[in-house]
């Protein structure tokens, strides 16, 4: 039957999604097939037109939606299955989805159970009749690996921050801008075995790490618990948050959704102040997407150092209460 | 509780990566080899409910001769038993990855007759990061899998375990039956060092290795490349306290203060 199925999360996800659809657009159109949109579960109240709107507006013909009462709340084993069941009915020649964990988390289910391989956090795609040449993240995004994808039907997430390719000439897609709407039934056996969510919780308020525009990170150069205290004082006067290398966490100083890099977070702010860290790549990757970085630092000569667009030789401890000190001091002239 | 942790052996550098020069690898020959940080918290989480409920924690890995080390490291920290699957020097493809770890698990349950009850991963490994072996494996078990796991509340008599993790918007539980699999992330526990006791344990314990035939699968590495990454000047704003107004001029300048 062929095509091309984009799995998109209308409610969590719509930006991603919106990448991944644009990606599904051109191979498409490089293809010469059909793009269509996939969607699993209850849809928010009120957002009935969200899904063709979403799917519609990125060229997509269709969009299967998919529901059981199995999946009217998120179940990794019941969505991966269902989406398994869907490839196997449509039988398209490629199916992809954003790189957030819940898209990556059912694809990796739904390739499993349909014996494909999958390929996670592409970069690049371009298909071909032998085998899907592609470029993929790998070690939080310190290289980037080539790699070739051989499969009766090839399955990829596209990396957060991968660029939609240009257009590839004629597509079959759709211009009336929504997509037409099919729905899709699933079947599953009594016994079929699988975990489900029994709680959900809001994240409590305040400054969030991944959206702060200031984060002031420390690490060993911190020196303690203690040491993060005028590091807080900067973030709270900057309207930032605080941030920690591993070496912080690993010591208890700081609880670990502080941490920044690769099995952190990764941070965009538009400031990123480095107290006491050395650079590695681990911690690098989780940094890098700020706009600035002002490293202090005793090792003129440490990677953060040389990698930052700022930086003050000296040690944090009075380096950063003179900063605050300075700020005390401008607003009390104003 | 009998619990199987699978853990692979990955490049400890903090510096940027050498590659080899074709490029089809990285550059091994000075590193020092470790296993990823969430994969440490599976073994620490492992070893904390055997100390609980009783039982015994199980290694497992795919990889090269050498990957020896990393059981024994984990077998220093409280870990029973090692497996020792050897697949060679190259990469293994996360089909095959999966693939050899089902086979090597269903050995140890027929062997024991009985399933373990709880397999655990990393949520991805560190360099190749595929996101998708526990899952595989899980599979192939019929196992529930819940992935991104930062709590685990396990209760062996009533068979069934609580899965908690964070999500973009707060954080969910997940509830399954015994035996099931996970994959964690880092922050699930703080583990510990290994003792001089676990370290003599670990020069002493027996190694269980497997050279099964295992079939490649379709996704296949050819090169590794470095990102370009443009390296600004850095401005040096001064020394010690001496350089607060310099700084500050700059968190003015970026509208911050
Ligand atoms: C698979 C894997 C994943 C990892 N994931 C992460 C991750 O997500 N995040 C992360 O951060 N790390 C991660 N790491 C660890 C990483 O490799 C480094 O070990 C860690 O980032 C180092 O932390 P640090 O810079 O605080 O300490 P160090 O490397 O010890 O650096 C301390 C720095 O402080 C400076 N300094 C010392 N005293 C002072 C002072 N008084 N004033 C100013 N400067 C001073 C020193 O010059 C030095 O540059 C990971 C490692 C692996 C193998
Ligand atoms: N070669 C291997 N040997 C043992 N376990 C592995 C291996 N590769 C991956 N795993 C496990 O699967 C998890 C996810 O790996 P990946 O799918 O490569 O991101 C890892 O954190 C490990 O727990």
């Amino acid at each position: 039957m062929g095509g091309v199925l984009v799995l998109v999360e209308p409610d969590g996800g719509v930006e991603s999604s919106a990448v991944a659809l644009a990606f599904g657009r051109v191979i498409a159109g490089g293809l010469g097939e059909l793009l269509g949109a996939a969607a699993i579960g209850p849809v928010a109240d009120g957002a009935d037109d969200a899904l063709p709107a979403l799917a519609g507006g990125h060229g997509a013909t269709h969009v299967h939606h998919v529901r059981h009462p199995l999946l009217d709340d998120y179940s990794p084993e019941c969505w991966g299955e269902a989406l398994a069941q869907l490839v196997a009915h449509t039988e398209p020649r490629a199916v992809i989805s954003p790189a957030t964990a819940r898209g990556t988390e059912v694809m990796a289910q739904a390739a499993a159970r349909a014996d494909l391989p999958l390929a996670t956090n592409c970069l690049t795609v371009s298909p071909d009749s032998r085998a899907w040449q592609l470029s993929r993240i790998r070690q939080g995004g310190m290289l980037i690996e080539d790699a070739e994808l051989t499969a009766g039907v090839v399955m990829m997430t596209i990396a957060a921050g991968a660029v939609p390719p240009d257009d590839a000439g004629p597509t079959a897609v759709s211009t009336s801008g929504t997509a037409q709407v099919v729905s899709y039934t699933p079947e599953f056996d009594t016994s079929f075995v699988h975990s489900r969510v029994v709680d959900r919780s809001a994240q409590e308020s305040g400054v969030s790490l991944t959206t702060a525009r200031v984060v002031v990170s420390g690490g060993r150069g911190v020196g303690g618990a203690e040491g993060f205290l005028p590091l807080e004082e900067l973030a709270k006067l900057t309207g930032g948050a605080v941030g920690c290398s591993r070496v912080a966490t690993n010591n208890g100083w700081r609880p670990h959704r502080d941490q920044v890099g690769q099995t952190g977070s990764k941070v965009n702010p538009d400031l990123y102040i480095a107290c006491g860290i050395s650079g590695a790549t681990q911690h690098w990757v989780g940094c890098m997407g700020a706009k600035h970085i002002l490293a202090v630092n005793t090792d003129p000569d440490a990677p953060l150092v040389t990698r930052a667009t700022h930086a003050v030789i000296g040690d944090v401890a009075e380096v950063i209460p003179a900063v605050v000190e300075e700020i005390h001091r401008r607003a009390r002239r104003t | 509780m009998r619990i199987m942790v699978c853990v692979k052996r990955v490049p400890a550098s903090g510096g940027a990566p050498q590659l080899t020069e074709d490029g089809r690898g990285i550059d091994t020959r000075h590193l020092s080899f470790t296993v990823g940080p969430h994969e440490e918290c599976a073994i620490e989480e492992a070893v904390q409910l055997v100390e609980r409920f009783g039982g015994s924690v199980t290694v497992l890995t795919v990889g090269p001769a050498e990957a020896e080390e990393q059981l024994r490291f984990a077998i220093s920290l409280g870990a029973d038993h090692g497996i020792l699957v050897e697949a060679g020097p190259d990469e293994v493809d996360p089909q095959a990855t999966a693939f050899a770890l089902t086979e090597a698990i269903r050995d140890g349950e027929a062997a024991s007759g009985a399933p373990f009850d709880l397999i655990m991963f990393g949520n991805e490994s560190p360099d190749a990061g595929h996101y998708q072996v526990g899952v595989r494996v899980a599979c192939a078990l019929g196992r529930p899998i819940v992935g991104g796991v930062k709590g685990i509340d396990v209760d062996p008599d009533a068979g069934r375990v609580r899965f908690r993790r964070d999500t973009p918007g707060g954080a969910e539980v997940f509830e399954a039956a015994l035996p099931a699999a996970v994959a964690v992330r880092e922050g699930l526990n703080l583990p510990r060092y290994p003792s001089m006791r676990g370290r003599l344990r670990a020069r002493k314990a027996e190694i269980t290795e497997l050279r099964p035939h295992v079939p490649a699968g379709g996704l296949r590495r050819i090169r590794l490349r470095v990102p370009e990454q443009q390296r600004p000047e850095t401005v040096v704003l001064g020394h010690g306290a001496s350089a607060a107004p310099a700084v500050v001029d700059l968190l003015e300048e970026l509208e911050v203060v």
